[in-house]
């Protein structure tokens, strides 16, 4: 591709406007040098390493880094499945000890109740927080609604495809109203067609719910195409590499993949997760074991 | 296309056809054997059964001798010039042909016990299963707890499981004395014995299945605010619920195993006794009819549970079926409508 292409931090008058008032929104997350210490047979292993970062009331966050940067770790402290060696997580001020409802989390793996069905699974939350049989019920047909999966209501998880299983999980953690929705590569098991139809169905739910997200990815395209900002980690030790303010104009749309500034910001991106001293192992050392003349391409 | 799959493929499945021959198969084949050995005269048959017992003094009608005794005797009288015996091939008393005991399933029941006030077949029968009942309830009623909180909480685990783990290596009929001596002679010392037997392999397969629950279905509860009590209540008891309830039809069969030891303990009841019974009185048809009864009871029970389970446990069926409906609307959520069963893509 011969196009000149802008720098990733360039940014259109309307994308800087954008910025400077979510910026200027509530900190709804606050993570204070946050640092995650595993004890391991030889010795310790540093997950997550002085990290900070503030995520705004209503905002996208993607966070992305190589294998083994530690993002799942990360985003298992936020929902207070794990515990920080040291620093601190501050969800609307308060700090976070254990799960809780104020954050709602929706795992990569299928964790609907296979025992429920679609809309006992979303009621299950608001029964915990000990709301009425009859509330949780007429409140959890409204977010069966908001994911278009009224028809399965009654439907068992294990009747539902992948896709729809996803969406019924995002419905269970977003009827519970919680300040933020965290995303551990919900979208990781589903084929390409599927993946893409989701992203614009999560975007299009976030435009409607006052929910701040954070959603963990290893697909760069995904994340430039959902987020806000992208929280960039590097590993060994898991470390803010870089925070990028996405500058592809919102409302988002497919067609914005070869945007300039998309294709920028993706080659950025890829510059710092896959930096250049790997490139050499892309070539595999192949012998030749077919005939001179019997070629492919 | 069945028809051209192999017989033999590792992990593959068979044909509903060919499953349903195999099935019938290995029942024949030791039925035929039974069969073969029983009513052919020249395989086995060890015994003569003699029908005129020439001179030999003291051979009688309608008995079993050994064909070489038989055969011995014979010499001795043709060598002296007597009339010679004459018998036909028999099998020994202990293995009757199978339609004696097809007849004694039916005689068993309809014949009166040789004493008054011994008990009838069923009478034994029904005592048997009761004892079988009443080990596995009390059995069950501390197993089961203790196996979900050892399988959920660390704390349950290393407290019990080590010293079960020792306990259940000691064979439970080697209680039988002491639990005659601390609960008497009757029914309570054979509960304890199928109690032992099953209590501690219950508290381990039990713990074991709870641990075997997704960790990850626990984690969404708890992001989704629920306690822990909660947490035990309303993730890990219905999340093993189904494979809780094959444990315990395993564990029944457990059950069974330990049935005629229990009942020789104290004074001997139940099926047991009958067993006994009979075979002192040498009716050797009625001794197999009532083990077969034993094995049917025990295979029919499961065979019940096990149809019974796919009804109580919809989720795990992906077709549902009219009874679970049906069981859905009575014990389910109220104005819930029944749905159509098919997997449908986004």
């Amino acid at each position: 591709m011969n196009v000149e292409l802008p720098h990733y931090t360039d940014q259109t008058p309307e994308v800087k406007k954008r910025f400077d008032e979510l910026k200027s929104r509530k900190v709804i997350l606050d993570i204070q040098n946050l640092n995650r210490v595993f004890e391991t047979g030889d010795g310790e292993v540093v997950a997550l390493k002085n990290i900070n970062f503030k995520a705004y009331r209503r905002e996208f966050v993607c966070v992305v880094g190589p294998s083994g940067c530690g993002k799942s770790t990360f985003i298992r402290i936020l929902a207070g499945l794990d515990e920080p060696t040291s620093g601190q997580v501050l969800v609307d001020g308060n700090s976070v000890s254990g799960p809780g409802p104020d954050r709602g989390m929706v795992f990569q793996r299928y964790t609907l109740f296979p025992w429920l069905t679609v809309k006992q699974n979303v009621m299950f939350g608001l029964e915990m927080s000990n709301h009425s049989k009859t509330e949780s019920e007429s409140q959890a047909l409204q977010w069966i609604d908001l994911v278009g999966l009224e028809k399965f209501a009654n439907a068992y998880p294990d009747q539902l495809s992948g896709g729809m299983r996803q969406r019924v999980a995002i419905a269970r953690a977003l009827a519970n109203r919680p300040r933020i929705l965290l995303m551990d590569e919900p979208f990781g098991a589903l084929d390409a067609q599927t993946r893409c139809q989701m992203q614009s169905y999560l975007m299009q739910i976030w435009r409607n719910v006052d929910i701040t997200i954070v959603f963990i990815t290893h697909d760069l395209d995904e994340s430039l195409y959902l987020a806000d900002r992208v929280l960039v980690l590097k590993a060994n030790p898991g470390e803010v590499q870089e925070i990028i303010e996405v500058p592809v104009p919102r409302p988002r749309n497919p067609d914005q993949f070869v945007s300039p500034e998309f294709l920028a910001t993706k080659k950025h991106l890829d510059t710092l997760i896959h930096p250049q001293d790997d490139e050499e192992k892309d070539d595999l050392p192949i012998m030749r074991m077919t005939n001179v003349g019997d070629e492919v391409e | 296309m069945a028809s051209k799959s192999k017989w033999f493929a590792i992990r593959k499945e068979l044909s509903s056809k060919r499953r349903l021959i195999l099935t019938v198969f290995s029942f024949l084949i030791p039925i035929g054997t039974w069969c073969a050995v029983s009513y052919v005269p020249w395989l086995w048959h060890p015994m003569i059964e003699i029908e005129d017992t020439g001179d030999v003094s003291y051979f009688r009608e309608g008995r079993l001798v050994k064909k070489e005794v038989f055969e011995n005797e014979n010499e001795i009288m043709a060598s002296t010039g007597k009339r010679l015996a004459s018998g036909k091939r028999a099998n020994p008393v202990f293995l009757p042909a199978p339609h004696e005991v097809v007849n004694a399933f039916y005689a068993a029941f309809t014949t009166p016990p040789r004493r008054r006030g011994e008990p009838w077949l069923h009478e034994s029968l029904w005592h048997s299963i009761q004892i079988i009942f009443w080990g596995f309830a009390v059995s069950s009623f501390f197993g089961v707890p203790l196996g979900i909180l050892c399988g959920s909480y660390a704390v349950f685990s290393r407290l019990h499981e080590p010293f079960v783990e020792f306990f259940r290596y000691l064979p439970a009929p080697a209680f039988g004395a002491l639990a005659v001596a601390i609960l008497g002679i009757h029914d309570p010392p054979k509960i304890a014995i199928i109690f032992i037997g099953t209590f501690f392999q219950q508290i381990l397969v039990i713990s074991n299945t709870t641990r075997k629950l997704d960790v990850a279905l626990i984690e969404a509860a708890q992001t989704l605010g629920a306690k822990p009590i909660q947490l035990l209540t309303r993730v890990v008891v219905p999340g093993i619920l189904p494979d809780l309830y094959k444990d315990m039809r395993i564990l029944l069969g457990w059950a069974w195993t330990y049935l005629i030891v229990a009942e020789l303990v104290g004074t001997m009841t139940g099926i047991t006794w009958f067993i006994y019974q009979q075979s002192k009185y040498r009716i050797y048809e009625n001794v197999y009819a009532a083990i077969i009864m034993i094995g049917i009871i025990g295979l029919s029970t499961d065979l019940f549970l096990a149809w019974l389970g796919k009804h109580l446990f919809p989720w795990t069926q992906t077709k549902q079926s009219k009874v679970s409906q049906f069981l859905y609307r009575l014990f389910g959520p109220v104005n819930q409508t029944a749905f159509a069963p098919v997997k449908v893509e986004a």
